[in-house]
């Protein structure tokens, strides 16, 4: 293994390890949402500095790789892309801790029935699954998986959809319970956007591996 | 600090050409001395065996402390001196001899005779060296039939063969092609683990991929000296930064 392979192989397993924890902060909104825990709501924007800490790192780790060993071709590709993966797993770091400011701020656990009719859980279960089948795709350099992963997005653009007459219904029902349908649809909204995440960071690992480059293709072009 | 040099002063006669040199290099990392050509750099790296005495009319002034001690003290043996510190030369230059009695060498002038003694240290300083799979079935050969790259790999054996626990190179894949020059730096980032290694080079590219340190020189001077990731990139010295973008002169 060369001085250079050893320093992709670092970076791989420090994007990995900033990966699981997005996964887990995710999760973790998730199980606040549903048992109202405020406590650990608080938790995942905690440690949302330690994902800070883990995109600075891989910055810079970027930038010293670029200056000290010039990469080229495959390496090269690679670096860019981990880049760019860096940027995008911690925008998703953000929309969990903004998901958990919603729980910390509000005054209500939330409705089971709103939560079952906008169908957020569902939501909250694929967005973090999605991530995860990113993650085992960039882990295996598998194109395969991620290429599936732009189908699956558009189930929860669906539900995002969906959401907005759902939420409306209920606000209009329960005019006192206004604060929590629009916490809800602003969580879905921010769920939406991880499904976006993972399409760019899907579209990143297929230019790495294959070099060729998705981004602004039409969605039939993205199949295989 | 393996290596300390305070206010190095070199005058070749009336030429001053090292300038108040201050640096300090813990063992087992890799030096880069980089730098335009006629800077001092090789003259830099000639003070830590004192190659530099060869030469008639240089003065040197300021101190140079390896492992504390000073080593232009009295006191000091030169030859034990240039046992603890090992040189590799731009050219790859084996003596007209077997590639084995090319590492041998350095042991039989240090006036070992144990033949078993010097199998094994020939056949450990060509495996450290990246060199002995190559060249373990033509051990009695002329070093001559060597690629230019396995030659160097050789001169870097024979250095290791005696044991220095410094090593200095003076551009030692400049005369190499692209394949081999790798070698080398694969081999440097290897030999560090167990070496303190001083390294000069024109190639700013091979600077940052095997040191950790770099050391920028213009005109006889220390310009900058810092860990290679930042001279890399983010150098404080505008003349540092002119150099390794090559906006130069
Ligand atoms: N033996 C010598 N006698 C006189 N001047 C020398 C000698 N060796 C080098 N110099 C001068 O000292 C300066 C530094 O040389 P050197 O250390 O070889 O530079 P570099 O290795 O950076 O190219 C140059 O100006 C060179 O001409
Ligand atoms: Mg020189």
């Amino acid at each position: 293994m060369t001085h250079l392979d050893e320093e992709l192989k670092q970076l791989k397993s420090e994007i990995t390890n900033m990966w699981n924890l997005i996964i887990q902060q995710l999760k973790k909104t998730q199980e606040a949402i549903v048992t109202f825990d405020k406590d650990l709501a608080r938790e995942v924007i905690a440690n949302e500095k330690r994902v800070n800490g883990f995109e600075l790192k891989i910055d810079r780790d970027c930038e010293n790789i670029f200056a000290l060993f010039n990469p080229v071709a495959v390496d090269l590709r690679f670096v860019l892309s981990v880049l760019k993966t860096n940027n995008n797993l911690e925008r998703t770091g953000d929309i969990a801790e903004g998901i958990a400011k919603f729980i910390v701020n509000a005054n209500h656990s939330f409705d089971e029935k709103l939560l079952s009719q906008t169908e957020t859980l569902v939501m909250f279960e694929e967005a973090t699954d999605i991530l995860q089948d990113v993650l085992t795709s960039f882990t295996n350099e598998d194109t395969k998986l991620a290429r599936r992963i732009f189908q699956r997005d558009e189930m929860l653009d669906e539900i995002n959809i969906k959401a907005n007459s759902v939420v409306a219904d209920y606000i209009r029902k329960n005019p006192d319970n206004l604060e929590q349908g629009l916490y809800i649809l602003s969580t879905i909204r921010k769920l939406e956007r991880v499904g976006d995440q993972c399409k760019n960071i899907a579209e990143e690992i297929i230019f790495y591996v294959e070099a060729k480059v998705l981004k602004h293709a039409k969605g039939n072009q993205k199949g295989d | 600090m393996k290596i300390r040099t305070h206010q190095v002063n070199l005058y070749y006669s009336d030429f001053h050409a090292l300038k108040g040199i201050t640096m300090e290099i813990s063992a087992n990392t890799v030096t880069a001395l980089i730098g335009p050509s006629g800077c001092g750099k090789s003259t830099f790296l000639r003070v830590f065996n004192r190659m530099n005495d060869l030469i008639d009319g240089v003065k040197i002034t300021g101190d140079i402390f390896i492992d504390g001690q000073e080593i232009y003290d009295r006191k000091t043996n030169i030859d034990d001196l240039r046992k603890n510190v090992g040189m590799v030369f731009q050219k790859p230059n084996p003596f007209p001899k077997s590639i084995f009695e090319n590492v041998a060498y350095g042991l039989r002038v240090n006036g070992i005779n144990d033949k078993k003694f010097i199998e094994e240290r020939v056949e450990r300083s060509l495996h450290q060296s990246a060199l002995w799979d190559e060249v373990k079935d033509k051990m009695k050969k002329s070093a001559f039939e060597l690629s230019g790259g396995q030659q160097q790999r050789l001169c870097i054996a024979r250095a290791l063969a005696i044991e220095p626990s410094i090593i200095l190179m003076d551009e030692p894949a400049s005369a190499l092609d692209p394949i081999s020059t790798a070698k080398i730096e694969e081999l440097i980032y290897e030999l560090k683990k167990n070496y303190t290694i001083i390294i000069v080079t024109h190639n700013m590219q091979q600077a940052g991929r095997v040191s950790d340190k770099t050391g920028f020189f213009y005109l006889g001077e220390l310009i900058e000296y810092d860990d290679t990731k930042i001279i890399f990139t983010n150098p404080k010295n505008p003349r540092t930064q002119n150099y390794i973008t090559g906006r130069f002169g």
